[in-house]
């Protein structure tokens, strides 16, 4: 049963929404914003530390389903140590493999994140993957206002 | 999707019998116009409404329950006085009332439910107050299943003399809607619940305050003269539908009505009993699954969640299965917070469906359980 699902819900998914990585919080963070997509009920608080303009380190609390809570999941692992710029960088990627804009996904170039390439085939989901990536999107921008991908 | 005899029917019209109603004098006007108005009196005899007058088409439900808020609210409710609604409505049996009282000043009272989903009626009861000036409540729960003592709580509000506007959005297709025997002031349905099209609803009220009211919208076919100095307005039910109305969904609504009759609503009300007592019995066996919304009194909905799975992902895995549930808040966000959670996932079974297609539900549930472990 739900072979054609595997392409969007594969193994590392399951994984990371078991035991979802960096969730925690962060004690006087530098930077704390808010996603929440309220039609779908997905939420999440995201917390990063930084040095300069360097992340060293990220982290979140909240809930959602499966797919959201893996996307923050691997944002959280890839971002670290990575500076504001790669990261927005990544984020412009991430985007463009989910949203589909790129007819030749650049899978290498996302790494990891490449599992979640597979949402561009669920519209209604990519919502759910991108809600953390705009999170950190606000973050790195410093803004105060939560943030929602409906 | 919808009866073939609905989907001919405006497929008919559009080919053979189309033209603007009520306004010409040539053949194709006068046939449209017969079965514009003859859709009309099937909605009538359907709810059992003492005439065509008390039957007035809006978009559905959620401008039906607009319509009274603006047109009965604003010439009868004022600030301070009482508008009484459940913990269980649908969004828009909350929001125009929210409007409204943003607007007037006039105060919204909820009754509270129980963690079965029923109304907790004594509490309902007691907020029957001398400032309440309407009661409107949902006469089924589209989120969960929850059938209210509409007759009873009406009896109640009418001795205080308080009118009820019925929710009816998710009861219609799915039991006999009377208005005599239910005696409520207001009814709201939509078309497309009801096996109709999409874009049509009908609002029943009875004749003495649909008479009383001042007009929702003003345009065409609501007047009966128009001048610079002044304009009269048209008799009922006409006061209340301005402008070109939606005369294919109207006529799809009334051979939709047809096809319903054929069958009958209360076999359709048993069957479907039937079929959410075989989907609850199997429910409860699976672990990890709770059922939200145990009404003693429910109609044919199963809204479930999941321990640690969330309903975005229920949904999404029983669409690959080719089940359709609705999976998120249900346009009731009040009662998914009630029952703190973020969102269920929801069956609703008609009487198009079988046991088989429940056993590939639960089946599809227990193998998702699995896979996601």
């Amino acid at each position: 049963m739900f072979d054609e699902l595997r392409d969007l819900y594969q193994e590392v998914i399951f994984d990371h929404n078991r035991n979802p990585r960096n969730f925690r919080v962060i004690e006087n963070a530098d930077r704390k914003v808010e996603g929440f997509n309220p039609l779908c009920g997905d939420r999440l608080t995201l917390f990063l530390q930084m040095d300069g303009d360097r992340i060293t380190d990220a982290s979140f609390q909240g809930s959602g389903c499966a797919i959201s809570t893996a996307s923050v999941s691997l944002m959280t692992e890839i971002v670290k140590g990575k500076t504001e710029q790669e990261a927005e960088e990544l984020f412009k990627k991430f985007h463009e493999m989910t949203t589909g804009k790129d007819e030749q996904i650049n899978l290498e170039a996302v790494g990891k994140l490449a599992v979640l390439a597979g949402v561009r085939e669920y519209p209604a989901r990519v919502k759910c993957a991108t809600l953390a990536w705009h999170t950190l999107d606000a973050a790195l921008k410093n803004e105060q206002k939560s943030i929602s991908t409906e | 999707q919808k009866p073939q005899a609905v989907i001919d029917s405006i497929v008919h019209l559009y080919s053979h019998d189309y033209a603007n109603v009520h306004r010409g004098v040539h053949t194709l006007s006068v046939r449209s116009t017969d079965r514009f108005e003859g859709a009309r009196t099937k909605v009538k005899d359907f709810i059992n409404a003492a005439s065509e007058k008390e039957i007035i088409f809006v978009r559905g439900a959620t401008e039906a329950i607009n319509l009274v808020a603006q047109s009965y609210g604003k010439s009868n409710i004022k600030a301070g006085d009482e508008i009484l609604i459940t913990a269980m409505e649908h969004h828009s049996n909350i929001v125009p009332w929210q409007i409204f009282c943003q607007q007037t000043g006039a105060v919204l009272k909820v009754a509270p439910i129980n963690l079965q989903g029923e109304l907790i009626y004594d509490e309902f009861e007691k907020l029957l107050s001398d400032k309440t000036r309407l009661v409107s409540v949902v006469h089924m729960s589209n989120a969960l299943g929850t059938i209210n003592p509409v007759k009873k709580m009406i009896a109640a509000a009418h001795a205080k003399g308080i009118p009820v506007l019925l929710d009816g959005a998710q009861a219609i297709p799915h039991m006999t809607v009377d208005m005599q025997d239910l005696d409520c002031d207001f009814y709201a349905f939509s078309g497309h619940k009801l096996y109709a099209p999409t874009g049509i609803g009908v609002l029943y009220g009875k004749q003495a305050l649909l008479e009383a009211m001042p007009p929702y919208q003003g345009g065409g076919d609501m007047i009966r003269k128009v001048t610079f100095a002044e304009t009269e307005y048209n008799v009922l039910p006409y006061r209340f539908e301005a402008g070109t109305p939606a005369i294919a969904e109207v006529v799809g609504l009334g051979v939709a009505i047809d096809y319903l009759n054929t069958i009958g609503m209360d076999k359709i009300a048993a069957y479907e009993a039937d079929l959410l007592d075989y989907a609850t019995e199997k429910a409860r066996q699976i672990k990890g699954l709770r059922i939200i919304g145990e009404a003693k009194q429910k109609g044919a909905i199963l809204s479930f969640v999941l321990d640690k799975i969330h309903p975005h992902d229920i949904g999404t895995m029983l669409d690959s299965l080719g089940i359709a549930v609705r999976a998120g808040h249900h346009c009731a966000m009040p009662v998914m917070d009630f029952f703190k959670v973020p969102a269920t996932a929801r069956a609703s079974f008609a009487m198009y469906n079988t046991k088989e297609e429940i056993d590939v539900l639960m089946n599809g549930i227990e193998s998702l359980i699995e896979v996601f472990g």
